[in-house]
């Protein structure tokens, strides 16, 4: 029965539907996937543009290119777009490309909802980038949307309301259908300790993305009713309060942060082992760190609020409860950097980014726990420290780790080796023009320059044209980013079914390109 | 993982999901003009709605053939039980925003503007629950527990009970119960959902109690209409599978969709009782 099984899976490896179809109506993780990972990239570069525009007006003090109206809708969207629509959608194309293959299933478990999860993010981006074009233009209030603000703007703001709405839906989909396929869909013999780390971390941020999304569904129809229907969740005088929406927002907020870097831990946890050629230090340490920084993250959303008047109580409450959070992070660097002690190491392109996470996202981790510390905060808040330290975590920690993760799939993915020139170029590129453009911004924040502001004082004139340079030039160093993939996807070396010595885990086992179909017979996992 | 005998159905191209991403383009822009008065508004909202309910009979009757077809192992039946599970603790996380909302405006919100630092503001406001704020002087009454909300109560609490008979009787395959089970709960879901539209009613004309009450109208408007638009969506999908098993649907080992459906109403169930304890008891 086995072998005939096998025969039948065979013959209809690469079967499958053509033309439009088999995109629009696509039920395979694959193809979907890459609709993924393409949307995410097309709305990296709009949110890349918007960026650009910042450091365009931030180049020179004084209003140059933008009014103070379309910088602060510009800042505003920038966030958005990158979070729901980059970063976010970039993991669950990961997800989609690689769970199913890591656990030896046939496909997610949900195939159409898969599609459907995908096919609403398009809506919700349009709808989301046409509020620029209507009367009052773009949400305006900082990514955080925070009342009153918020209720006071046009009709652009009722339509990034509905585009959260449509993408929070659409999430809370995708992560259903992860939690289904891991639990449900492994191969036989493939027990939970022994799954990936990716798969692992990709469990935790389902349930974390289950769990968060629908507080942030809460929170912003409380602000729709507020907005059109008259009632008074925000507003004090009908006994409510602007600072709730903060609570409730930072209830999904916060978990959304580890959202966006717990499945960056995973991959990175992949790569490292894999250019090391050793196993990874300390697996199950990794996945109860993992755990516990989940666990964590629901509990400390009010450091994002420490200026908003709170108890001193709680100010020490929530402090602690961050820091607490630097232990199980500081196992996994520690797992790492132990990964790599006495490895015969190689520096492909995956292993720089995983470095360069390494280093990098650490700095990130740091400045975060400084951001923890009450007084320091209070004088940080709002400031260019808190932009520096979110940007280390989510471009050189989330962003590093999805083009690491694509250069160390993309053998498997379409069948022929990157440029491997041209991908370290990437990486160098990126990391030089990287830190070019942010670390300076730790010393403009610390002298004072606030965030979300179009126009600055003359001091911080130099700091900002270098971070500005330095902006452009990871931007452009992107499209060379794009440039590698077109070419890989073009053509290329022939990729043998496991390209990398050190690769252990089971889509490895299957040939590159991977079949259409795959693991329609589950392998046995020893 | 144990593998059962035959593949894990994986469905052909379909194209169910991007007829509900049209819709719900449809849906959101036209939501997005009707609450700013534009006049395409309601329109695009209309034609949304209306593929999405075409999507619905189309996906929900392909899924239905699927299964009585018997194209679903154990193991996707397993799939189903995971799934609807975890939309149900996101529906829980959903009520949780609100019940949070009410709990701090009560707990925290008040109590500070009624407190020293808004006595200029508002010298004589005093906090106490049910309160529109300190802005809203207009006087209004709350809903108190022991009229329609009990009677509600005991309804939804007894449609409890007629499910599980009707549970009962699908798994001993007697399809008269069964019928009689079912159609009972969802009537009861009906008559709830009715008596709230009469209890609103109330609250308008007699009580002058609004969305635009503060903060008690916000939230007693708000989780009551949520909770009685999920015992909505219930009761029709209680219908959805009543016209099934009158079909002929479902047998004593396989009916993941009644099942389904069941766990949903005793989740709306419990949230009623939620409400019925913070929401008009504790006032």
């Amino acid at each position: 029965m086995a072998a005939v099984d096998h025969d039948i899976a065979h013959a209809h490896d690469d079967h499958h539907p053509t033309g439009l179809m088999r995109w629009i109506g696509a039920t395979n993780h694959k193809d979907i996937g890459t609709m993924y990972l393409w949307f995410s990239f097309i709305m990296f570069l709009t949110g890349g543009v918007m960026a650009l525009t910042i450091r365009a007006e931030l180049f020179q003090p004084g209003i140059q290119i933008v009014n103070p109206e379309l910088f602060n809708q510009l800042t505003t969207m920038h966030g958005l777009v990158m979070v729901f629509g980059a970063i976010m959608p970039a993991f669950v194309g990961f997800a989609n490309w690689q769970i199913p293959m890591m656990i030896g299933a046939p496909d997610m478990a949900f195939a159409r909802m898969n599609n459907w999860s995908f096919w609403l993010l398009v809506p919700a981006a349009l709808l989301l980038i046409s509020s620029f074009f209507v009367p009052g233009g773009a949400p305006a209030g900082g990514w955080t949307i925070y009342p009153p603000l918020s209720v006071q703007m046009g009709m652009g703001m009722d339509m990034a309301i509905f585009a959260l709405h449509i993408m929070g839906a659409a999430s809370i989909m995708g992560s259903i259908n992860i939690i289904t396929t891991v639990l449900n869909m492994r191969a036989p013999g493939m027990t939970l300790m022994k799954m990936p780390l990716f798969v692992w971390t990709w469990l935790i941020t389902a349930y974390l993305l289950v769990l968060a999304m629908p507080v942030l569904a809460g929170a912003i129809t409380m602000l729709l009713t507020d907005r059109n229907f008259g009632t008074n969740f925000f507003n004090a005088a009908g006994g409510g309060d602007p600072v709730m929406f903060q609570h409730i927002f930072w209830f999904f907020g916060h978990p959304e942060v580890y959202i966006m870097i717990l499945p960056a831990f995973g991959i990175v946890s992949e790569i490292i082992p894999t250019f090391a050629r050793k196993p990874l230090f300390g697996y199950s340490s990794m996945v109860y760190a993992t755990a516990s920084i989940a666990i964590l993250s629901c509990i400390v959303w009010a450091h994002h609020m420490f200026t908003a008047g709170m108890p001193a109580a709680g100010q020490l409450f929530f402090m602690y409860a961050t820091m607490l959070i630097a232990v199980p992070t500081g196992v996994k660097v520690f797992n790492w950097t132990a990964t790599m002690w006495r490895g015969s190491m190689t520096f492909e392109t995956p292993m720089l980014f995983a470095i360069g996470f390494i280093f990098l996202f650490t700095i990130g981790g740091f400045s975060g726990v400084i951001c923890a510390i009450v007084p320091i905060d209070i004088q940080v808040q709002d400031t260019y420290y808190v932009i520096a330290h979110f940007h280390y975590v989510l471009v050189s920690g989330a962003l590093f780790a999805l083009f690491g993760g694509t250069y160390y799939w993309l053998p498997k993915w379409t069948g022929h080796m990157y440029d491997e020139t041209l991908g370290k170029w990437h990486f160098w590129l990126s990391m030089f023009f990287f830190n070019l453009a942010f670390f300076v911004q730790h010393f403009l924040g610390l002298a004072g320059m606030p965030r979300r502001v179009p126009d600055y004082a003359l001091q911080f004139a130099d700091f900002n044209m270098i971070s500005s340079i330095g902006a452009f030039g990871f931007g452009l160093t992107q499209l060379l980013f794009l440039y590698v993939v077109l070419k890989c996807i073009r053509g290329g070396e022939k990729a043998p079914a496991s390209p990398w010595e050190g690769a252990k885990t089971l889509e490895w086992t299957l040939p590159s390109p991977a079949p259409y179909h795959s693991f329609e017979t589950p392998p046995v996992v020893k | 993982m144990s593998q059962e005998v035959g593949h894990y159905y994986v469905p052909p191209p379909s194209i169910w999901p991007i007829t509900g991403s049209i819709a719900l383009l449809f849906m959101g822009f036209g939501a997005a003009f009707s609450v700013n008065k534009l006049p395409l508004g309601y329109g695009l909202l209309a034609i949304g709605f209306a593929i999405l309910i075409y999507m619905m009979f189309g996906w929900f009757g392909t899924v239905a053939r699927e299964s009585e077809s018997g194209k679903y192992n154990k193991q996707v039946d397993g799939s189903f039980r995971w799934g609807m599970s975890w939309f149900i603790f996101s529906e829980v996380m959903f009520f949780g925003a609100f019940f949070g909302a009410l709990f701090y405006m009560r707990i925290f919100t008040l109590p500070d503007l009624a407190g020293l630092d808004s006595k200029i503001l508002w010298p004589d406001f005093t906090g106490e629950w049910p309160s529109a704020g300190p802005g809203i002087t207009e006087k209004f009454m709350a809903m108190g527990p022991w009229g329609l909300p009990a009677i509600n109560t005991l309804i939804l609490l007894t449609s409890g009970v007629t499910v599980t008979w009707a549970h009962w009787a699908l798994k001993l395959n007697k399809r008269g119960q069964l019928k009689l089970g079912l159609f009972l709960t969802f009537a009861l879901g009906f008559i709830f959902v009715g008596l709230q539209a009469y209890e609103y009613g109330h609250a308008y004309d007699d009580l002058n109690l609004k969305m635009t009450t503060g903060a008690y109208g916000a939230t007693f408007y708000m989780l009551t209409g949520f909770h009685g638009f999920h015992v909505t969506l219930g009761s029709i999908m209680l219908l959805v599978i009543w016209f099934r098993v009158l079909a002929g649907h479902f047998t004593p080992e396989n009916h993941f969709g009644f099942e389904g459906v069941a766990w949903y109403w005793h989740f709306v169930d419990v949230v009623w009782l939620g409400l019925f304890i913070f929401v008009y008891w504790l006032i």
